[in-house]
């Protein structure tokens, strides 16, 4: 059964239309890949999935007693709140010791339950995320741009850990990012988004897609602009690379 | 044993410090510090109000400090910058505030007790009002605990589980407004922000968990007050400023200790 369906949906924000005419299913066991060029709605596509946003079109609706784990773009933890590893992972879930050591094993990261999240490298930090989200065995996950600020190693390593958490739960992955090459390879199917859904797919199909193609540029050049920008934290600039590679 | 007025002060102290303990937490980690101060200063305008209509100063600061609050998280993100928004909001309270004090002719108002607090003043009944707040912030926040951490470390979290961070947040508001309400006679206006922020962020130094931090953070302030009551009642100095000056010694020798710790790891 569909877990997630979107129909029509429309996000505006004041006179800013962010997105029109969205249709989009998730299906058990798939990962599935939102791409866009930044403005292009990912993140409003996937704060009406989780209801932070009211759809001003449209609707989004879930299988009933659907289980979600959010994967947050970036959390910033104040340095003022001391929370451990371990308080973090049971924040919102009643769940036991044993569950939080097997939820960081599967993200990778056995070793960290004592430790305090103001201690974490940005690569622990993000596995220590995703095991959060993965301790109420989720029926799908929700990954907004997770690998950000992570380098090119560690994001790859990153998507193989979600493929294996595929493998061994069965669970969706909808999941946005700028990486193309690195997620490419993972995902089932990719949709490319830019306010509406432009062309979609498997990543071979949306690679050469000429919708695709104006959006990201051709061949390793698009590629490249994309890998660069990647690795520029500084958000304004990212803005006028990507300008600078349409 | 509530006729001797040392006690009864006592009490109203550690009252106010056991609902400002882990709210003041959170307006540590969300860094709602001026907002906690924005809140105080437009208590004193409902003082105002209450002494002109009658009402219970209780009612009318705590009537205020609601608008204000609520004020305040409405027009947030709309324009101006949070720090801005509340510096025009919280001097423009306390000044309106000052000026219809001024109006009020006949009553002749001690100024002073509202601004610092007159904690030695505090009658059985305000004993019941302010223990009666604190119990009421104490269990509201005890009973969203879990919630209200998890929108103050990220809102899509929040509604990922399925609940609305906004709800989250004007609890906090609320809580705050009473706790203001009910500090006033203690601390006085100027001084409740820093009954919030000093026993928490002294207790940083020391805790290793939110919870733990909450309940160190009231300790110091229970402690604050006794200690500063006594020291009040030794020197012969103003007792709600005396209550914040033992916070802060204990926030300093805290610090200390955290950066020895630090540097040793």
């Amino acid at each position: 059964m569909t877990l997630i369906t979107v129909e029509n949906l429309g996000v505006r924000y004041g006179a800013n239309n962010v997105l029109r005419h969205v249709d989009m299913r998730i299906e058990p066991g798939e990962i599935v890949t939102i791409v866009g060029p930044n403005g292009s709605g990912k993140t409003s596509l996937l704060r009406a999935i989780i209801g932070a946003t009211k759809p001003s079109a449209g609707k989004v609706s879930l299988r009933p007693g659907l289980k979600i784990g959010y994967v947050p773009q970036k959390l910033h933890i104040d340095p003022t709140l001391p929370i451990s590893v371990e308080r973090f992972m049971r924040l919102t879930d009643r769940v036991s010791r044993k569950q939080c050591e097997d939820a960081l094993e599967s993200a990778g990261v056995p070793h960290l339950l004592k430790r305090q999240m103001s201690q974490l490298s940005g690569g622990q930090f993000q596995r220590v995320l995703l095991a959060r989200a993965l301790i109420n065995r989720p029926d799908v996950l929700l990954l907004d741009e997770a690998t950000q600020g992570l380098d090119q190693p560690g994001s790859a390593a990153f998507y193989r850990q979600i493929e294996d958490v595929r493998r061994e739960t069965g669970c969706a992955i909808l999941m946005i990012s700028h990486e193309l090459h690195v997620v490419m390879s993972a995902s089932d199917r990719v949709i490319c988004l830019n306010g509406h859904v432009c062309c979609e797919g498997s990543p071979a199909v949306v690679a050469s897609a000429p919708e695709y193609r104006a959006l990201f540029g051709t061949g390793t050049g698009g590629a490249l602009a994309l890998y660069r920008h990647d690795h520029d934290h500084n958000h304004d600039h990212c803005e006028n690379s990507q300008e600078a590679a349409e | 044993m509530l006729d001797d007025f040392m006690t009864r002060a006592t009490l109203a102290g550690v009252g106010v410090a056991f609902a400002a303990a882990p709210l003041g937490c959170f307006v540590v980690w969300r860094r709602m510090a001026y907002f906690g101060d924005a809140t105080a200063h437009a208590a004193i305008l409902g003082v105002a109000l209450s002494l002109t209509f009658q009402m219970s100063v209780f009612t009318g600061a705590l009537a205020v400090a609601l608008v204000m609050a609520l004020t305040v998280t409405l027009l947030a993100g709309r324009g101006y910058a949070m720090d801005t928004l509340l510096g025009v909001l919280a001097h423009s309270a306390l000044a309106f505030g000052l000026v219809a004090v001024s109006f009020l002719s006949g009553v002749r108002i001690d100024l002073m007790a509202y601004l610092f607090g007159d904690i030695l003043a505090v009658s059985r009944s305000d004993l019941i009002v302010i223990w009666g707040g604190a119990a009421l912030v104490v269990a509201l926040i005890a009973w969203r605990w879990s919630q209200l951490l998890t929108a103050t470390l990220n809102e899509e979290l929040a509604y990922a589980s399925g609940f609305d961070p906004k709800r989250e947040q004007l609890i906090l508001t609320l809580a705050l407004a009473v706790t203001v309400a009910v500090a006033i006679k203690v601390v006085g206006v100027l001084l409740i922000a820093a009954m919030l922020i000093i026993p928490a962020a002294a207790a940083r130094n020391l805790a290793r968990s939110p919870e733990t931090m909450a309940l160190i953070a009231a300790a110091i302030g229970a402690f604050s007050a006794v200690a500063g009551l006594r020291a009040a009642y030794v020197f012969d100095t103003p007792a709600g400023p005396s209550i914040v000056c033992v916070a802060a010694i204990l926030f300093a020798c805290f610090s200390l200790v955290g950066w020895q710790a630090q540097r040793r790891d």
